[in-house]
């Protein structure tokens, strides 16, 4: 602990604390610009200087360590006239726009200037124009009003993990730039606008569109991957306008991915992929619109119908993993409560043979903020950059500080953080290479191994991996979307469980969607003779209910999905959009409303129960899903659907509101474990960021980023030449055939990626082109088109 | 002679290689202001290509190879002549004829500072302190040729060499 | 022939040059032989041979009072003493980036004695233990860079540098890194910066490169005349090479006169050497004409008129007394027909050109101060532009990063403080005080002497 003294204050902090720290927590503002606490210091603005006794000049507060002793004056003369000075420096080549700036109302430099700058200026000369830059289309650009605070490359080099900003010439000619006709691709680049303190970067999608100080704030919970990030949704006449982070140190730090940010255009998107706004039913083969007492009507009828003259068994529901916990536990209640078990929302799982073997309900196995701690991680089968921004911001944050990171993956993406290791590998071998490392680790630790992995043989790369995690003193293991989504995810899971064991480390799942967790908590899983979402499309059903779910694109197998669905008699969906395909095969449309027009609750990855309300009213005539729920319960004659507010559902589904729900636990009792090895070309399939739920999928802006190209095929080399095509050729890709009789061709582009491993060819999923295809993983045919 | 824009030749990937060797072996990134030299002898000026070559050899993003190349003003990021002859203007020159150097070497080609002669032989460049002012004027030829006490007769001398 | 004039030749005393062109292929005597001939490499053997303790190298260093020759005039011996014992990796560097207008006497010990840097460097990564070394070269003197790779060869040809050097279990890589011009690069931690690959930006010090320098190790970095010194004091010992200059003030120094005299080039001579006396060695005023100033230190140091810098002795107290700063010994000769905006406006114009652009009060203040320079300059002055350089000077001094805002502001200061009525003219007048022709033909080009003892 030092002692020193600010402002005639005496005060204690510890050792290795910045001026500007100690004076934050003591609530003093010192005027700064390009400090940033989670950034590198770069102490290049000077706004920040204070007088420190002693010092014969001022000291910027931002890179001056508090020493034991020191005295330090943040408004004394000397400290004010030079910041007074600088914000001079600062306005002189400055645009003084402020009327038109997007940045008006929020611009820390005006803020500052009204407190510091003086009324006329004595610069007279012609003021310095910079040309703007083309970011891509989320982030909009004025350069000429940047103040070279460097916020935002430091950014892009630190937090982002690429330097996709640089500052390029010098003197009063330095420009902070992309490099010539790049874009910024990161997947974390909107958070270069909430960083810039002027109006040089700001929000392509929102520009102009509004004043900031016109705008309502409220607080919301992200819909989209299982962190959970908090939101600020700031809305204007009913709409919401704009998407900023709610800082929470525990879940997304101050930061949000942007597909966080911007898939708020998703909210209100219109026409036939749109948003729908009214009840509507297809009788004859014709859409009509109707009341909502026609719709639920109608509804309640197909249901009643069907489970009368074909059992309740007939019906099935899947609902939308990024539903919230109080809709998902009234679907599953309306389902048992019309004598069905078959509701699932873990749409994207194939394998489903843990199912009765779950000692609890799977969850990250740790706290979020516990991530940053680990000083060993394994990551099996993830697109973690993609699927995971925020959490592999936190990795690429420890593995700078020392953490070993290794992955087991089937995609070699650049992850844009420093691998201790990695094994690469077909998707069927990714349970065979975690076994490799089991047993390296097993004969590093002198224990026994589970006999199944008599066989296996730990390669160089296992024992690399092994001798990091046995070197750990706190390690952890992630299984990623594309291990849970994993033909073998069973033994995935219980390899790990394995592995943790051996390792003396946690281990978990990071969570593919807003309420991943929520489901198991929700019970919108079946339970012993209920059917799963696999089954439930392997079998057809009768009749589907589907909540916010768009099966073609959410579900392991789209071409199986659509199939299932068109021959339903009757699809019951309940959706915040429309959508081609269910105009198609649906006959009931329920508008219901998306996260920000409902109140719900989320339980994120780490069991942390995120409730939140309604930031606008619902869009035309959509109703919040649990109340139409809630509706068809009624008119269905169940008992227990007398809510009258979703805290009561939610309530009654936790038992209160806790900050954690109860019951999680990622161990299986009872699981066989089996390696098997595949022959034939397999289909890596990965849910690009954009793509994965159907809010993201309408966000304009985000469809415009490199992130959202339409899907190709992607190979190595070898495979390239193997079928004797060029990168750029079409190709004509052919599901192997064997688990969907559906599943049809689609063509595609080949292109080369190196890191596709050999006989693999890497095919989105989640995008129309490729839904015909069929399963996620398989073995698929691949030839010139 | 023909450029390959998408390569740096052999012998240049050598020179830089020679650099790399320098250096700690993690710590490539120290060769770049060598390699981007290099990569200007051959090319005859930093196109942006080229800089994504050098970036690519040296396993750096290309925003922090052009933060380099536009930092330093002895890289070229615009075409030059054959011949680029950079005068220096400072002080301590000019108080010894550096500027009617200049004056005289503009009147001979006749072109102006940053511009390029039409037969694309000659640019001329004002340049900053070479740290040789005992011997004003101080110009540079190239970069890497320093003339010194380049009065009228020197100038001529020097321009009948660069053929 | 001896090249320059000496008063007690250390550094200078083996230059030469054949023949009388004025060409690199001309010099002889920088080879390992010929440094060896007069006694090169003698330092680090006794050395060796005598296991001096890196404590006793320092030691003497300190005794000498060598103060940097790069400008700061900080004790060597004092700052190789900051670097922290035992840790494995550190680093020396040489800063060879001689940019400051005005310097130019580390290019001609480039040029002539690459093998004495070379020793110096050598001593002093025993001194602090480092292992590898670099000397980072100005970019415009890429043929001296050339020099100095091939010396590096004939050093470790000869076993000087490289793995167990002669048998002592000392081991030292030193290597060349060109510079490409910027002379910001100059400052030590932009230096560091741009070894490291990257635009040479300064860093915000503390902390100090001896405890974070070069790739985040304990660095010592010092000027090139710094450590050709080194083998002369390790030679003679500590005290004799204090003795040639004065108190507090050790050894001999080259000046680099450049300007309006009648012989410009490297003096050697003892620190607190009478002013008058180099100006002589320097062949006195070009044409006879009157000495109007002088500024004593490189282009970043205070102008002084001539009254008073005709009353200084060459050594930091003397000039610090006056007013000025004594730098790096770069001496600029201005004489009456020099106007004073002007060359101010040049000086400016350097200091804009040059800032690296990193921290506000110097990039944008830097374009402030040459804008109005410019304006005065033109005919276009305000009556209130004195005012308004001035405070525009004093906001930059002290507020930024590195001393390069400082070395802006200081001419600014100093050119309008002394000769603050040629500025007053220029403003109301709308022209300089000097008239044009005579500015002109003051500044034409100026046929050095070349007979005598500078060639
Ligand atoms: C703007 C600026 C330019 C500088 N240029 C040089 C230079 O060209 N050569 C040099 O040796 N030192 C230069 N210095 C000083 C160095 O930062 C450093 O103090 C010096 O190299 C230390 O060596 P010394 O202790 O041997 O003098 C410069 C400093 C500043 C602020
Ligand atoms: S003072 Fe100037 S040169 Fe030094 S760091 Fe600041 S901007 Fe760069
Ligand atoms: S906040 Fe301290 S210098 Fe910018």
């Amino acid at each position: 602990m030092l002692e020193f003294e600010l402002d005639g204050k005496a005060m204690q902090v510890p050792d290795g604390t910045l001026v500007i720290e100690a004076a934050h927590q003591a609530g003093i503002y010192i005027p700064h610009f390009c400090y940033h606490k989670k950034l590198s210091i770069a102490a290049n603005c000077r706004m920040c200087l204070v007088q420190v006794e002693k010092a014969p000049k001022p000291m910027p507060a931002c890179a001056t360590p508090v020493t034991n002793g020191m005295k330090v004056f943040t408004h004394s003369d000397l400290a004010v006239k030079a910041q007074k000075n600088v914000m001079e420096f600062l306005l002189i080549n400055h645009p003084l726009d402020c009327p038109i700036c997007d940045q008006g109302g929020e611009c820390q430099l005006q803020d500052l200037a009204v407190g510091y700058g003086s009324s006329g200026s004595r610069y007279q000369e012609k003021k310095r124009v910079v040309s703007d830059k083309d970011l891509g289309p989320l982030v909009s650009t004025d350069m000429t009003r940047c103040i070279n605070c460097t916020r935002c490359i430091r950014f892009t080099q630190e937090i982002a993990g690429l330097m996709e900003l640089g500052q390029a010439f010098r003197g009063d000619r330095a420009e902070v730039m992309p490099f010539i006709e790049k874009t910024v691709d990161s997947e974390l680049s909107g958070n270069i606008i909430d960083l810039c303190p002027v109006g040089a970067l700001t929000s392509k999608p929102f520009r102009f569109s509004a004043r900031t100080w016109e705008l309502a704030r409220r607080k919301s919970v992200s819909p989209h991957d299982g962190l959970g990030s908090n939101l600020i949704v700031q809305t204007q006449h009913n709409r919401v306008m704009r998407v900023l982070p709610l800082e929470n140190e525990q879940i997304n730090e101050c930061w949000l991915s942007d597909k966080e940010r911007f898939s708020y255009e998703g909210l209100n998107s219109q026409g036939d992929n749109g948003r729908l706004t009214k009840p509507m039913v297809k009788q004859g083969g014709q859409w009509q619109e109707v009341d909502w007492n026609v719709a639920l009507d109608y509804a309640a009828h197909a249901l009643r119908d069907v489970a009368k003259n074909h059992g309740a068994a007939s019906i099935g529901a899947l609902v939308s993993p990024h539903a919230t916990l109080e809709e998902m536990a009234l679907s599953a209640k309306l389902m048992r409560g019309i004598g069905s078990e078959n509701i699932d929302f873990r749409l994207r799982q194939s394998d489903f043979s843990t199912d009765g073997k779950r000692q609890g309900a799977p969850w990250l196995g740790m706290k979020v903020a516990e991530i940053s701690a680990l000083d060993r991680v394994l990551v099996v089968g993830s697109f973690l950059r993609k699927d995971h921004p925020l959490i592999a911001q936190r990795l690429r944050q420890t593995a700078k500080k020392g953490t070993q990171v290794s992955l087991i993956h089937a995609a070699d993406d650049d992850l844009l953080l420093k691998l201790f290791a990695k094994a690469i590998a077909a998707p069927s071998q990714l349970p065979t290479l975690l076994a490799e490392v089991v047993k390296a680790v097993a004969e590093l630790k002198g224990a026994a191994t589970d006999p199944a992995l008599a066989k296996v043989e730990a390669g160089d790369t296992a024992k690399k991996i092994a001798t990091s995690l046995v070197s750990g003193s706190n390690v952890g293991i992630l299984l990623g979307n594309f291990a849970q989504q994993h033909p073998q995810a069973a033994t995935l899971n219980a390899l790990t469980q394995q592995l943790a064991g051996l390792l003396g480390a946690k281990f978990g799942f990071l969570g593919e969607a807003a309420n991943s967790v929520g489901g198991y908590v929700a019970a919108a899983v079946p339970f012993a003779a209920g059917m799963n979402a696999a089954a439930m499309l392997a079998t057809p059903r009768k009749v589907y209910l589907l909540l916010g779910a768009e099966p073609e694109l959410d579900c392991a197998d789209g071409a199986l999905a659509l199939a299932a669905m068109k021959q339903a008699s009757s699809v019951i969906m309940l959706s915040p959009f429309k959508s081609q395909a269910a105009l198609d095969y649906a006959d009931v449309l329920l508008p219901v409303a998306p996260f920000s027009e409902t109140s719900g609750t989320f339980v994120n990855t780490e069991g942390r129960v995120q409730s939140f309300y309604a930031v606008t009213k619902p869009s035309g005539e959509a109703r919040p899903a649990w109340k139409v729920l809630r509706v068809l319960g009624n008119l269905l004659e169940l008992d227990g659907f007398g809510y009258e507010s979703s805290e009561q559902v939610r309530d009654e589904v936790l038992g209160g509101k806790p900050e954690f729900v109860s019951g999680l636990n990622n161990s299986l009792a009872g699981v066989a474990i089996e390696l098997a090895a595949a022959a034939g070309v397999e289909r890596i399939a990965d849910v690009p960021i954009h793509f994965a739920d159907a809010l993201a999928r309408r966000a304009p802006a985000l469809q415009a980023t490199a992130d959202a190209v339409a899907p190709t095929a992607r190979m190595s080399a070898a495979m390239l030449t193997k079928l004797g095509v060029t990168a750029g050729e079409q190709v004509k890709v052919g599901s192997g055939g064997m688990k969907c009789p559906e599943a049809g061709t689609a063509i595609l582009v080949a292109k080369l990626d190196s890191g596709v491993p050999d006989s693999c060819v890497r095919i989105a999923a989640a995008h129309a082109a490729t839904a015909g295809l069929g399963a996620m993983f398989a073995t698929v045919t691949v030839e010139r088109a | 002679m023909l450029i390959d824009k998408n390569m740096l030749s052999e012998a240049t990937l050598k020179k830089i290689d020679r650099e790399v060797a320098k250096y700690p072996a993690d710590q490539k990134q120290s060769a770049v202001m060598a390699a981007l030299i290099f990569a200007q002898d051959e090319k005859g000026w930093l196109a942006n290509e080229t800089i994504s070559l050098v970036a690519k050899y040296l396993d750096m993003p290309e925003m922090a190879v052009y933060e380099v190349a536009s930092f330093y003003n002895m890289y070229d990021m615009q075409p030059v002549g054959k011949y680029k002859l950079t005068v220096c203007t400072n002080l301590p020159c000019a108080l010894s004829g550096g500027v009617h150097a200049a004056e005289y070497l503009k009147g001979k080609l006749g072109i102006d500072f940053n511009e390029t002669t039409p037969d694309g032989k000659f640019t001329l460049k004002e340049g900053e302190c070479m740290g040789a002012c005992g011997d004003a004027p101080v110009m540079l030829v190239n970069n890497k040729h320093m003339r010194c006490f380049m009065a009228p007769e020197e100038i001529d001398r020097l321009l009948e060499e660069c053929k | 022939m001896a090249l320059l004039q000496a008063i007690n030749p250390l550094l200078s005393a083996g230059w030469q040059r054949d023949g009388h062109e004025w060409r690199l292929e001309n010099d002889s005597g920088w080879r390992l032989k010929d440094y060896e001939a007069r006694g090169g490499y003698q330092s680090l053997k006794k050395i060796l041979a005598a296991k001096m303790s890196p404590d006793d190298v320092i030691a003497e260093v300190k005794k000498s009072v060598l103060r940097g020759r790069g400008g700061a005039g900080f004790p060597t011996g004092l700052k190789w003493s900051f670097m922290p014992k035992g840790s494995p990796e550190k680093y020396i560097v040489c800063n060879t980036d001689e940019g400051e207008p005005g310097t130019f006497k580390d290019r001609d010990i480039q040029r002539f004695d690459p093998h004495a840097v070379i020793e110096g460097m050598i001593i002093a990564a025993h001194a602090v233990g480092a292992a590898r070394g670099y000397n980072y070269i100005h970019g415009e003197i890429y043929e001296l860079y050339q020099r100095f790779e091939e010396a590096l060869d004939e050093a470790r040809a000869a076993g000087y540098i490289g793995q167990n050097i002669l048998g002592s279990g000392l081991s030292f890589e030193l290597f060349a890194h060109q510079g490409w011009g910027a002379y910001i690069c100059g400052e030590e931690t932009g230096l560091l910066e741009s070894i490291e690959g990257k635009k040479g930006q300064p860093r915000y010090k503390p902390p100090f490169p001896a405890n974070v320098g070069l790739y985040g190790k304990p660095t010592t970095i010092n000027n090139t005349e710094t450590f050709a010194s080194i083998p002369y004091i390790l030679r003679d010992g500590g005290d004799a090479f204090l003795n040639l200059g004065k108190p507090n003030n050790g050894g001999t120094k080259l000046f680099s006169v450049s300007g309006h005299v009648n012989r410009p080039g490297n003096f050697e001579v003892p620190m607190g050497t009478p002013f008058p006396k180099l100006l002589e060695m320097a062949g006195g005023m070009r044409g006879g004409r009157k000495l109007k100033a002088v500024i004593p230190g490189g282009s970043s140091a205070p102008v002084l008129p001539a009254d008073i810098i005709m009353d200084c002795t060459l050594d930091y107290d003397s000039i610090a007394k006056a007013g000025s700063m004594f730098g790096s010994g770069a001496v600029i000769v201005m004489d009456e027909t020099v106007c004073m905006v002007q060359a101010l406006e040049r000086l400016s114009w350097f200091y804009y050109e040059e800032s690296c652009g990193q921290c506000t009060p110097c990039r944008e203040g830097t374009g402030w101060l040459h804008k109005v320079i410019q304006r005065i300059e033109h005919g276009h002055g305000r009556p209130e532009d004195l005012d308004l350089l001035n405070d525009v000077s004093n906001n930059i001094m002290g507020r930024t990063i590195c001393a390069l805002g400082d070395a802006a502001a200081l001419p600014v200061l100093s050119f309008t403080k002394h000769f603050k009525s040629e500025f007053e003219y220029h403003i109301e007048h709308k022209k300089c005080l000097v008239p044009r022709e005579i500015q002109k033909a003051g500044s034409i080009f100026h046929t050095r002497l070349m007979a005598g003892a500078t060639c």
